[in-house]
């Protein structure tokens, strides 16, 4: 392309008759020279995105507590052995009765609230139904505000939440803070009722405080029909009650609770505890999960908060998730490596230039990241604190490993102390707190529990990805302008600039079509009987691929296959592709900006190689073959079930044929229950993209 | 000797004259003040406290300008506004209406909202009475040490018609929700009583004991009657008694100096009554508790009176008695465990925010019947015996909660109610934006069995502009209380004795309104980044820059000189920018397009050049030697 460009160039000298040329703007200068050079900045640019991606552990930046209301930590606990003493007996009270009683009654639950009530709280119990997957595709973006038509109700299966509120003494009743732990009421095991130890301890020393300022509510969910569920019912009870006659109430049982349902002003902030298996470690670990549904992130300040309050005051081993499997391959250890290397380099010339980090921290640091990234592209919620976004409140879930076995008393009592003095004094700050959470960071992503990555660094690396779309794209199209130029005669030339339309026109109907692909799930959904997954997939692709032929078949410009070289030159359906791409990633990053990460880490190198391949074959160059085999695997990888199959492959679960499908149905199934962006994302920015790399790839041209 | 005889005659000789000028004045109707204070243990092992202090005065004509009792700023409130009747109060926490009763004269008159309340009304014509509220608010600011004046802004007050209980045209009513009560708003109140805090029963108040309780309502009621100014003073505290926990369910017994940290000491002398009243409601055996011994409880001291109510036992206290040496602590014992009931309103209302998000949402009022409904309930069988409770809901809405009124959703049992069958009679004055703050009364007529009702009515969020947001705006903003009121209700006690002599009594027998206050609620609204005008005065300012700059460059440059102007100059050309040209087509990989440029004037610049590269050399070694040896100390 850049022979081209000469040629215009030396036309414009040629007009200006020999005297020295006029120089262009400097910044159209440069427009030029990026776009001549397209193919070099291409490839610099893109190395320099993935390089920012792997330097990112190194960038993160040690937490700190922004707001200064919160004083996290300033206060002596206030909590005594007699609050653990409560909290330890209605453990046993509760292990006891479950040993003795069988059965699905709410004699659990009624036990927690005589507990509760006898605190001197406001209890309250609640039904509700387990949601089934309804799949509203245009459902999407609306508010949480759908659960009221859930159509028939059963009366032999429903939740029993119990809640217990307490009053500020002096408070205005204006603010709450929330705290909620999840029980299974029928099968709980013995760690999951350690949780109450640790709640009820705090509520019994919250029930005589007088510092509050928000009233306390202790959520007691019935986590039966899965965590989440009961969470949300809660709060959607909370926020948008029907005032209509319920479904449920009119189910007569031994619980008689209509219409008892309290509340206690704005949730500032909400906690959610859990306990669960024991510790790998020496110490107690408590595990931090933060992330809701479309990458949405509690405010940076409630995990600092915690997180200095369990590492400081109570000497938790705290964590966050990583990807396993990255923290044992070779290549991420070499990078961190050589990273440790430059690092030293660095040092020996400047003491002051501390960027270096160990490898193994840089390991740690990858494997926190990855996985961070990973749950905030899936946009599925990591816990019961994912409902509590919905509703801009800011929440994380606390999952706590005891050291211990369950059956050790003496161990339980020190456990329930620490655990309740960590929930004491979060919850003191954020009783603290006169305004809401804004003062910290809302995107970031977290490289270990006290290191974070701010909006504004993780940016670079995706800005990097992104830059060579619109360069290279205005090159193509300009190569592609005056190749149809030479081609056809001068008559054309009046309509030059038209020559995109008609690649547009390929392009909006393979969009088109990959918006219907979208919806189809919702009504193959619909078909009547029992399928299986695997089933349902098969239909979905069967149907997918006939709507493809027909849209090769009706639009004429599309076909890759049409033995005439019909319709547009190559070039400019892969600049309009490059474009549509580039828009379609631009608008993802704002909504979840992880999705549009990983995302462009697909896409760009596949619509950057992408050429067709006839060619290149016919040629027989060895440069030329090494081409098209790269955009021939390239175009592989970017297939979505393909790459789905190769990272569960990573994850070390084979999957071939036809479970392959089910899976990826049961996984994209999972994607539209949750609301998240990214299904969307795949079906209307991903796959028209990969369609159109194929056309290209197959072009007769 | 003769001076300091001196000295101890004019004090007397003063005192004299001031005695002879009430002894004169007594021939007409005196100005008077009276003390009481009200102890009532709650079911919920707390105490009310209930201070109250009345003042009258005759008609203003008849001593002039001066007072002898009543205080002389209040009375010029009354003279400059003509204020006709005005209650202010300060409130700190919440009052529990399910525990401390509900549909009693001391829960009614004194559970007010969050924060401060003032209503008034006015004695003059309707086009003044805004510019007198003004003008009161300010001077109520400075009197009490509070943000009134806030209320002075068009669109914090309401002129609330016939919603409020009092039908008049000349009546507003504003309320801060916000404002913190202290200390500082009590020392001001204190200061218009005769005795001040210094003696008597306002000696009592010990600030860390006040200010340590559950609830704490300081209130200023003033209202002009036939006989003159009245002003009554109270001041409502709920505490918990300090007790040890013995493993039965008794009440916690308590004593005045356990409660409040100090002793009575002896009557305000100025008091024409004082006297200390013991409530206790829901005892097993009424009969048997005339005596100051019997095996439920325990008095320290035997009352001077005894007074049977329905439901209630009235003990009277008189302080007279007291002294240094014998300090009036009553002090009260509980042998038995003991549990009641308070009386409750009809409906129990609450009233919360519905809906997510920065752009809109609903407020429901919840009301929900209580046990005493069925008690109740037979005293109004009206309109052909069907059985009716008469409900008043009146709501302030700030002007950036735009409420629309046609959403308004009635629910009467859980069945979506047409609104004429329950909705009687409406008022509603919409807000304006940044004008003024919209209004809804409302009169329910509910049947006497219904277990519930939900109102709701949606509103948007509405945008303020930057400097109309005040400190700490990520908080939220307060839409104030509710107030439901139940006209065909009335709160008395009901004594059978002539109670004249007694103020407070006599009050409580009169008839009063049963109303209460819901929840004050928090709407988050949309806030701005306050750091963000510096970003957006950096940009603005940028993005000005560019334009004007390329403006002023388009309109100034003319090509056709410039293109002459380069040929004529064509032949010189600098040696950098030679360079430059030098790099670019070696990058774009053709030969050199400067044929008219001599040797010379290249070897020159690559001379230049070769300097160029040494200085920029010279210079980053400087540089990264200075930062070596700077950062190594």
């Amino acid at each position: 392309m850049s022979t081209e460009h000469r040629e215009k160039e030396e036309e414009e000298v040629k007009t200006d008759g020999g005297s020295p040329k006029i120089k262009p703007r400097p910044i159209v200068q440069l427009g030029i020279f990026l776009i001549s050079h397209s193919p070099v900045f291409s490839v610099v640019f893109s190395a320099a995105g993935v390089m920012a991606l792997l330097l990112l552990p190194l960038l993160a930046k040690n937490t700190y507590i922004s707001e200064n209301a919160l004083m996290p930590g300033s206060a002596r606990s206030m909590l005594s052995h007699r609050d653990v003493s409560d909290g330890s007996k209605l453990v046993n009270d509760i292990q006891n009765f479950r040993l003795n009683h069988e059965g699905q009654g709410v004699e659990v639950q009624r036990l927690i609230g005589k507990y509760m009530s006898e605190m001197g709280a406001e209890v309250y119990y609640q039904k509700f139904q387990p949601d089934g997957n309804h799949f509203h595709p245009l459902h999407f973006f609306s508010g949480p505000a759908s659960y009221t038509d859930l159509g028939n109700v059963s009366c032999a299966s429903y939740g029993v939440n119990v809640a217990g509120i307490i009053r500020a003494p002096r408070g205005d009743g204006k603010e709450s803070i929330v705290l909620v732990t999840p029980y299974d009421f029928i099968n709980g095991g013995d760690y999951e009722a350690l949780s109450f130890g640790i709640a009820s301890s705090l509520f019994s020393l919250l029930a005589r405080v007088t510092w509050l300022s928000k009233d306390i509510i202790w959520l007691v969910a019935d986590s039966r029909y899965g965590d989440y569920r009961p969470v949300s019912a809660w709060l959607s009870e909370y926020h948008t009650p029907s005032f209509e006659v319920s479904d449920l109430s009119k189910c007569d049982d031994e619980l008689n609770i209509s219409d008892s349902f309290r509340r206690a002003g704005t949730v500032a902030a909400a906690l959610v505890v859990k306990v669960d298996g024991r510790s790998e470690r020496f110490e107690d670990t408590l595990s931090i999960y933060a992330e809701a549904s479309n990458g949405q992130m509690p405010n940076l300040d409630l995990i600092n908060v915690v997180n200095y309050l369990a590492v400081h005051r109570q000497g938790f081993y705290v964590k966050v998730e990583k990807v396993v499997s990255l923290l044992s391959s070779s290549w991420l250890k070499t990078v961190g490596e050589i990273l440790e290397a430059v690092g030293k380099v660095a040092r020996t010339l400047n003491p002051d230039w501390k960027f270096g980090i160990p490898a193994a921290d840089y390991l740690e640091g990858s494997a926190t990241l990855a996985s961070s990234l990973y749950s905030q592209a899936l946009g599925i919620p990591t816990g019961p604190h994912g409902a509590f976004r919905d509703y801009q409140v800011d929440a994380i879930t606390l999952k706590v490993s005891p050291r211990f076995p369950p059956g050790n008393k003496g161990r339980q009592h020190e456990f329930f102390l620490r655990g309740a003095q960590l929930l004491e004094g979060t919850i003191r700050s954020v009783n603290n707190l006169l305004e809401k959470f804004h003062q910290s960071f809302f995107l970031y992503l977290l490289t270990s529990p006290g290191k974070f990555i701010s909006v504004g660094v993780y940016m670079i690396a995706f800005a990097l990805l992104v830059a060579p779309l619109p360069m290279v794209a205005a090159s193509l199209y300009i190569d592609g302008c005056n190749t149809l130029t030479n081609a056809t005669d001068n008559s054309a030339e009046n309509l030059k600039s038209w020559k995109w339309l008609r690649a547009a026109k390929q392009v909006f109907a393979l969009h088109l079509l990959g918006f219907i692909v979208t919806l189809l799930p919702y009504f193959i959904s619909q078909l009547p009987g029992e399928q299986s997954p695997t089933n349902r997939s098969i239909v979905w692709a069967t149907t997918s691929s006939s709507l493809l032929l027909v849209t090769f078949v009706t639009i004429p410009g599309c076909s890759p296959f049409s033995s005439r070289p019909h319709g547009a030159n190559w070039t400019v359906l892969k600049s309009v592709t490059i474009s549509a791409a580039f828009i379609g990633l631009c608008l993802m990053s704002i909504i979840n900006f992880a999705t549009a990460e990983i995302g462009a880490l697909l896409l760009v190198p596949m619509c950057l190689m992408v050429r067709p391949i006839k060619p290149d074959l016919r040629s027989g160059r060895v440069k030329s073959l090494l081409c098209a085999l790269c955009s021939m695997v390239l175009v592989t990888i970017g297939f979505p079930v393909m790459f789905f199959a190769i990272s569960k492959g990573l994850l070390g679960e084979g999957l071939v044929g036809l479970s392959l499908g089910g899976e990826f149905w049961t996984w994209l199934e999972s994607l539209w229950a949750w609301k998240s962006a990214t299904y969307l994302y795949i079906g209307m920015v991903h796959l028209p993209c990969w369609l159109l790399c194929l056309c290209i790839l197959f072009h007769p041209s | 000797m003769a001076r300091t005889v001196l000295t101890w005659w004019i004090p007397l000789l003063i005192l004299q004259s001031f005695l002879l000028a009430i002894a004169f004045g007594s021939n007409e109707v005196e100005e008077e003040f009276s003390e009481s204070l009200l102890l009532k243990p709650l079911p919920d092992r707390k105490v009310l406290a209930h201070f109250h202090f009345e003042n009258r005065a005759p008609p203003s004509n008849s001593h002039g300008r001066h007072h002898h009792l009543f205080p002389k700023a209040i009375s010029q409130l009354v003279q400059k506004f003509r204020v006709k009747e005005m209650e202010l109060s300060f409130t700190q926490g919440r009052w529990n209406h399910e525990h401390w009763g509900g549909s009693d004269t001391l829960s009614s008159m004194n559970a007010k909202p969050v924060g401060v309340e003032l209503w008034a009304v006015f004695d003059v014509p309707r086009s003044e009475v805004d510019t007198s509220w003004k003008n009161l608010t300010h001077a109520l600011s400075g009197l009490f040490c509070a943000s009134i004046n806030f209320l002075e802004s068009s669109t914090s007050y309401a002129a609330p018609t016939w919603g409020f209980g009092r039908s008049s045209d000349k009546l507003r009513y504003g309320s801060l929700p916000r404002e913190a009560v202290c200390t500082e708003n009590l020392t001001p109140w204190l200061k218009l009583l005769p005795c001040r805090d210094k003696d008597g029963i306002s000696a009592l108040m010990n600030r860390p004991s006040v200010y340590r309780g559950f609830y704490h309502s300081q209130r200023l009621h003033l209202s002009m009657i036939d006989s003159g100014m009245l002003l009554e003073q109270s001041l409502t505290v709920v505490l918990q008694p300090d007790t040890v926990y013995d493993g039965k369910d008794l009440q916690p017994s308590w004593s005045l100096s356990s409660l409040f940290g100090r002793k009575v000491v002896g009557k305000c002398v100025l008091a024409k009554s004082s006297n200390v009243y013991l409530q206790m409601e829901g005892l097993a055996h009424p009969e048997a508790h005339t005596l100051l011994k019997n095996e439920e409880f325990e008095l320290s001291i035997k009352p001077d009176r005894t007074l049977r109510e329905t439901s209630s036992v009235l003990f009277i206290f008189d302080i007279d008695k007291s002294s240094d040496s014998e300090p009036f602590d009553l002090s009260l014992t509980w042998k038995l465990p003991s549990k009641w009931s308070c009386q409750q309103a009809p409906l129990h209302a609450s009233r919360f925010l519905m809906g997510s998000g920065n752009e809109r949402g609903a407020i429901a009022i919840l009301l929900k019947a209580t046990e005493s409904q069925d008690k109740l309930s037979g005293k109004d069988i009206t309109n052909g015996g069907r059985c009716r409770i008469k409900a008043n809901v009146f709501q302030i809405f700030p002007w950036y909660v735009k409420v629309y009124y046609h959403t308004l959703q009635i629910f009467v049992d859980q069945q979506q109610n047409t609104s004429s069958e329950v909705l009687k009679k409406i008022n509603v004055s919409p807000s304006a934006d940044k004008m003024s703050s919209g209004m809804m009364e409302m009169m329910l007529e509910l049947p006497c069995e219904v277990k519930s009702v939900a109102i709701s009515i949606e509103y948007d969020k509405g945008f303020l502009h930057i400097d109309e947001y005040p400190p700490d705006a990520n908080q939220g903003f307060d839409i104030p209380s509710a107030l439901i009121s139940f006209p065909d209700h009335h709160a008395s006690l009901d004594f059978k004795e002539e109670l004249s002599t007694l103020p407070l009594l006599s009050k409580f027998k009169d008839k009063s309104l049963v109303r209460s206050y819901t929840e004050v609620l928090l709407v988050p609204l949309t806030t701005p980044d306050f750091s963000m005008p510096y970003n957006v005065i950096t940009i603005t300012c940028t993005v000005f820059a560019l334009y004007f700059g390329s403006l002023l460059n388009a309109l100034r440059r003319r090509i056709g000189e410039e293109e002459r102007f380069l040929k004529s100059k064509g032949k010189k050309t600098g040696g950098l920018k030679q360079l430059l040209s030098r790099f670019t087509a070696k990058i774009r990989g053709r030969p050199v397009e400067s044929p008219s440029s001599e040797p010379t004037a290249a070897a020159q610049s690559s001379v230049l050049s070769s300097k160029l590269l040494f200085k920029i050399i010279l210079v980053a070694g400087v540089a990264a030697a200075w930062q070596y040896f700077s950062t190594d100390k």
